[in-house]
């Protein structure tokens, strides 16, 4: 019992991830955590706690929400949120925002100031200024290293066309499904506050060089974002596998009319999802915490009122310093690890986004 | 195996005054997108095609809120969605905001088939419409004289429709099961009268409005709010996937547990050949028929 949190930027994060990339991600999940643990200790109620933290998320621009968010094919930002509120299933939604700072906040007034659950692109931003939400410049989102993402996606698009690379066995099974993924990937939050409110917050980008006009799993309720009275989940990972796996619901589902408990229920969407597809943060009503994933690795965090704490990238939680996070990796990704150094510094920077 | 079957709905939530020629209508173009659909399925088109050209039908008649026909956003224009899910492997395709292609529910499927992506949404849906060279033609093309009054009517009563003292038309869908086993779902709407401009609906979000796996097809009509929140059309999936209940223990459940104070109705069948249809609203446009001849079209 007691309340807990759980927050995610990404799943689809390669095998490897050189520190100036991963320092400040490690740090970003720290802030957000702590932000998280901060307002649930002084009682804030679980749905004001996620959208708090989905905006930490997203005004941090190492993570692909808000400022940060990867490109479409024409080189803007279209970004999309949704939130939800466990015990009513309220639910608020957005889509195609260009200029507003923080997706999920308008989300959120959607939610509450509208007759309405989702609204997007033009009405959605016309909403905005209705209600004075802070929107900025739509180059204020860009960031340099989501322009070079979108170059590399665009040359990829090419060189697949052109040539199958082929790909080390082992990597085939860890393989995330090509197409644009990028090293960046969707934040959500979900909390359990201390009356058992339960909470479900999900923001995203959306997809490297998606179609304009793209929509995601973020935004569509049952499927990047769910929430009922057994559980708050948010999803991560590749839109259209969320989307027919109806991910976020499915846990919940499976709960209710399986009696699995969060853990089994939460696992089991992950395990039938395409390897490389799918990551999710999930809590119940009675405290538990879970973060499957079928990809390399998810950025992730997490809280239990009984002071547990993690923060991981990689299948174990980091531990502290680089050598005991080394040794706490898989045997393939410190074998890969080492591949890599003995290539040299050059190399182990052009690793490809694992396919 | 059951055989084929096919539902068609045009909408929950009747008018208890609507004028009997009005009903009449309707049932007979639901009557017709039934025949359309036997002589399809009859012939061994795929599930997924036989919904799509009977949700064609519903859409080039302006009776239904779809396509020609739609209800009007705040500003009188229209702005249509819509979805398709092909069962076995659950692929589908959806699109929103559509504001000049003729029919809606074709361009999902092109989402579907053409493009790497799920779901595309207003300009670039309409771009990547223009790309694929379907049919456009002008918004106005779209608006009829009975939406028009109704939202003069709905503005004045400072409502958005879903209440049907103000008769606004329904939502169309169909589900369809093959001789193949395989299921399909679609459904296509204007969404609700005088509603903000770029408000997306229940219809086209996968699991709400419309959902098809290997052992069923659902297409749900009615309060969108209601239908997002229970995730409708996933749900009857689940309880069958997940408890076991078969077709119409699911979706007697779902209608009876889940929609709370909200009201909507769907239809449904499964890879055996059922079909059921479930609404807690006053009545609901639909129809069906299965191989073993068994045919209707009702209202109430």
């Amino acid at each position: 019992m007691g309340w807990a949190i759980a927050l995610h930027g990404g799943a689809g994060v390669p095998l490897s991830m050189p520190p100036e990339n991963r320092l400040p991600r490690e740090a970003g999940l720290r802030h957000c955590l702590d932000v998280g643990i901060a307002a649930l200790k002084s009682h804030m109620h679980a749905l004001d706690v996620v959208e708090l933290v989905v905006r930490e998320l997203e005004n941090f621009p190492h993570f692909n929400a808000g400022k940060g968010s990867v490109l479409n094919t024409l080189g803007t930002v279209e970004m999309e949120a949704s939130i939800m509120d466990g015990k009513t299933k309220k639910c608020g939604a957005v889509s195609g925002l260009t200029t507003v700072v923080n997706p999920i906040s308008l989300a959120r007034l959607v939610m509450d100031k509208t007759p309405h659950i989702y609204l997007a692109f033009h009405g959605a931003e016309a909403f905005a200024r209705e209600q004075g939400v802070e929107t900025a410049d739509p180059t204020h989102f860009i960031t340099p290293e989501n322009i070079e993402r979108l170059q590399q996606a665009k040359e990829a698009n090419r060189v697949q066309i052109d040539y199958t690379q082929p790909m080390p066995r082992e990597a085939k099974k860890n393989a995330a499904i090509a197409n644009g993924d990028s090293q960046t990937g969707t934040v959500g939050c979900v909390a359990v506050d201390s009356e058992g409110n339960l909470a479900s917050a999900t923001s995203t980008g959306g997809l490297v060089n998606k179609m304009v006009g793209r929509i995601g799993d973020s935004p569509i309720i049952g499927a990047g974002t769910y929430a009922n009275h057994l559980c708050a989940v948010s999803a991560t990972g590749r839109g259209e596998a969320i989307l027919r796996g109806t991910v976020a619901r499915d846990v919940a589902a499976l709960m209710e009319f399986k009696g699995l408990s969060l853990k089994e229920a939460a696992a089991y969407p992950v395990d039938q999802a395409p390897p490389g597809t799918v990551g999710l943060v999930a809590v119940s009503s009675t405290g538990e915490v879970t973060m499957p994933f079928n990809t390399p690795g998810m950025f992730r965090a997490c809280a239990t009122e009984d002071g547990y704490s993690e923060i991981s990238i990689w299948d174990s939680p980091i531990k502290g310093n680089v050598l005991s996070m080394f040794w706490s990796i898989s045997k393939y990704n410190r074998i890969n690890f080492w591949i890599h150094i003995c290539k040299g510094l050059h190399q182990f920077k052009k690793i490809p986004t694992v396919r | 195996m059951g055989g084929w079957a096919i539902a068609v709905h045009g909408g929950a939530g009747v008018d208890p005054n609507l004028p009997k020629e009005r009903q009449e209508e309707g049932m007979r173009l639901l009557g017709r997108c039934v025949d359309v659909g036997i002589s399809a399925l009859r012939s061994n088109i795929p599930a997924i095609d036989v919904v799509e050209l009977v949700v064609r039908e519903l859409e080039t008649d302006p009776l239904f809120n779809s396509g020609r026909g739609s209800v009007l956003t705040e500003n009188g224009t229209v702005e249509m969605e819509a979805i398709i899910m092909d069962g076995p492997k659950r692929r589908c395709g959806a699109v929103s905001g559509l504001t000049t292609v003729k029919n809606p529910i074709s361009l999902a499927r092109l989402v579907m088939d053409k493009s790497p992506h799920s779901y595309l949404a207003f300009s670039g849906a309409e771009e990547f419409a223009e790309k694929q060279g379907v049919e456009l033609v002008d918004n106005e093309y779209f608006i009829t004289e009975n939406n028009v009054a109704m939202l003069k009517l709905a503005k004045e009563a400072n409502s958005i429709v879903f209440d049907y003292r103000i008769p606004a038309p329904g939502t169309v869908g169909c589900a369809v099961v093959d001789k193949e086993g395989r299921c399909a779902a679609a459904t296509s709407t204007g969404g609700l009268m005088n509603k903000m401009r770029g408000r997306i609906g229940d219809s086209p979000l996968i699991g709400c409005g419309t959902y098809a796996c290997e052992l069923c097809g659902v297409s749900c009509t009615g309060e969108g709010e209601a239908i997002i929140r229970s995730t409708l059309a996933r749900e009857v999936a689940a309880v069958m996937e997940y408890k076991g209940l078969n077709l119409h223990e699911a979706v007697d459940f779902v209608i009876r547990n889940r929609l709370d104070e909200g009201k909507a109705g769907l239809i449904a069948l499964s890879k055996k050949g059922e079909v059921a249809c479930g609404f807690n609203t006053t009545g609901m446009f639909r129809g069906c028929a299965t191989e073993d001849g068994f045919m209707e079209v009702g209202i109430w």
